[in-house]
């Protein structure tokens, strides 16, 4: 019988892998994800960071420095803009401001979104058909247009484009959520809480929601690239981030109208938004593909 | 299938009347108006002004007059295009922006298609990988950062296309405006398509049509495509309404005179009817589209009865 006790030994020696192990495994593999994370997280390092040390406040003129095209040696290291101030500082704040609203309008979006679909979903019948013909009629709104009234009316206010912005992206949250409300609701562990008497408020915080976090982390990294293009695209058409801040928006905008002689002005904001949006969308589709490895 | 079309168009009554009223009112508790300039007017001129574009009756009238002249198509005269009323701004404007858009979303359509195609015909191949980093591509940049550098490659710096500009919306200039209205939906059609194709491809029926010995093409056109086009078709809705918020954009970078800049331009300049015109139209555009997208959904999928 020893060789059996052994053998049972041996096994409870392998510790077992949970659904998140696994996928972070799986995530690691995946090197354009990986990749990703790293030119991410640098981006962001020097956003947070780089306005410090990058030598030039990024609201100081440069009178004697106008439009100066990029150069170690002179100081400037992706050149000045039309009126003289540092273009790599400029670009760091841009990212910084961008970064910043995409977390807070999508943690807006988080929050109204989980709530929304998680109640719709869990309560059913006629409460969620109402919840859900609502977020129908909203999004056959034209959101953008409502999005620019928005800024026109009440100025160009940060934290309402905050606000705007997050309720505009709540809806796709919203209905994924419900959707997977709805296959968890039929588990047998929600039945056992509901047989044990937990009320519906506390099933829908402990049980219901936990167990979205993978399409909800999903549906989050796909959020922010959103949520950064929206808002550069507001700045874009002068309706966003306001002088002296900037966005990379803003900087795209004023690159535009000089590039035929400052070709630099647009390239760098360009870029560096465009590597962005890139890393977000690959490290949101390793995510996905990392939880649901079905369909690769 | 015809009462359900005539239910859902009775259905975009009320959700056009919200979208009026609530465009209507967020106008008006704005702080500052279009007539606020610098030098304040005499008190009687001002009450002219006012009196002319209707704004010195009670909020509530106004609503009610605004809502009455929408339903006989009257949106009110612009503020700022003295001359014009909202009406014939959007009838001059909109041809320009339809012109382009359709162009656009048509070629979206073919080049996605085709594209993602080939790349679930050749799964896994350099062809597929090349397409697919293509595609991500388009989904990753932003058209207001294509418009631009291409403007820049094309126009600046190879003379090969005019920057900007609309001489009677020729083809020279409808390349590089269309180009990048469509490239972000080239990409998400090629990605929709191979996605669902990679799956038609391996199901039953389509086996069973390769093994009666039909041609691929037949297989491919008769059998495979129809049952892979739905979530393409399902897309056409957000893409119509992304391609119009897109010309938005577009229309400013290339100058081009339609509807889109009017919307823009009158948002700056606080130029309230235009704006909430522009609005209105684009809602019942867009409202429309996603019925007649549902109802062409409903046609092809087999699984779908409407009731």
């Amino acid at each position: 019988m020893t060789g059996g006790t052994e053998t049972l030994e041996a096994a409870g020696k392998v510790r077992g892998r949970s659904l998140w192990q696994d996928a972070g495994r799986r995530l690691r593999r995946n090197r354009a994800a990986v990749g990703a994370v790293a030119v991410l997280g640098l981006i962001i390092i020097a956003a947070i960071i780089g306005p410090w040390f990058a030598g030039h406040p990024f609201d100081e003129l440069y009178f004697d420095y106008v439009a100066v095209p990029p150069s170690v040696e002179g100081g400037f290291l992706f050149g000045t803009d039309a009126v003289g101030r540092d273009l790599f500082v400029r670009v760091l704040m841009g990212a910084r401001i961008s970064l910043a609203v995409a977390l807070a309008a999508t943690s807006v979006s988080l929050v109204i979104g989980v709530l929304w679909g998680a109640i719709a979903g869990y309560v059913g019948g006629r409460v969620d058909n109402l919840m859900m013909r609502f977020v129908d009629i909203m999004y056959s709104l034209p959101f953008m247009f409502f999005v620019i009234i928005l800024m026109v009316v009440f100025g160009r206010n940060i934290v309402l484009m905050f606000l705007a912005l997050g309720a505009v992206e709540w809806l796709t949250m919203a209905r994924i959520v419900r959707g997977q409300t709805l296959s968890l609701k039929g588990r047998e562990f929600i039945e056992a809480a509901v047989a044990s008497g937990v009320t519906r408020p506390r099933i829908i915080a402990r049980h219901i929601i936990p167990n979205l976090l993978g399409p909800v982390a999903v549906y989050i990294t796909l959020t922010i690239p959103q949520v950064i293009l929206v808002e550069s695209f507001l700045s874009f058409l002068g309706l966003g981030v306001q002088e002296p801040l900037t966005s990379l928006g803003v900087l795209i905008s004023e690159g535009a109208a000089e590039m035929e002689t400052a070709p630099w002005m647009l390239i760098f904001p360009a870029t560096v938004l465009a590597g962005m949006l890139f890393c977000f969308n690959f490290i949101g589709d390793g995510i996905r593909d990392a939880l649901d490895p079905r369909d690769r | 299938m015809g009462s359900y079309a005539l239910r859902r168009l009775a259905g975009i009554v009320p959700t056009l009347f919200i979208i009026i009223t609530v465009a209507f009112f967020l106008i008006r508790i704005a702080p500052g108006g279009p007539f606020d300039i610098e030098r304040t007017l005499p008190a009687e001129i001002e009450a002219n002004i006012k009196a002319a574009y209707n704004l010195d009756k009670p909020l509530v009238v106004q609503y009610v007059d605004y809502l009455g002249g929408v339903v006989t198509g009257d949106f009110g005269p612009s503020y700022k295009y003295n001359d014009f009323t909202v009406a014939e701004l959007i009838a001059a404007s909109f041809p320009v922006s339809l012109k382009l858009g359709a162009s656009a979303m048509v070629i979206a359509l073919l080049l996605g298609l085709v594209l993602g195609t080939v790349a679930a015909l050749r799964q896994n191949s350099t062809l597929d990988h090349i397409v697919m980093t293509l595609a991500m591509t388009g989904i990753a940049v932003p058209n207001f950062v294509v418009a631009p550098l291409l403007a820049l490659v094309f126009g600046v710096y190879l003379s090969l296309l005019p920057v900007a500009g609309w001489a009677q919306g020729g083809v020279a200039d409808m390349v590089l405006p269309v180009t990048a209205m469509a490239l972000p939906y080239v990409a998400y059609i090629a990605r929709l398509t191979r996605g669902s194709m990679v799956e038609v491809l391996r199901s039953n029926f389509v086996r069973t049509a390769r093994a009666k010995g039909l041609p691929l093409r037949r297989v491919l056109l008769r059998h495979a495509l129809p049952a892979a086009l739905l979530p393409v078709i399902s897309f056409l809705g957000p893409a119509t309404a992304g391609i119009i918020t897109g010309s938005v954009v577009i229309e400013e970078i290339f100058q081009i005179p339609g509807m889109g800049r009017y919307f823009v331009q009158g948002a700056l300049n606080r130029d309230y009817t235009l704006v909430m015109g522009v609005v209105i139209f684009y809602a019942v555009l867009i409202l429309i589209l996603n019925l007649l997208v549902d109802l062409l959904y409903a046609a092809l999928d087999p699984k779908v009865r409407l009731k």
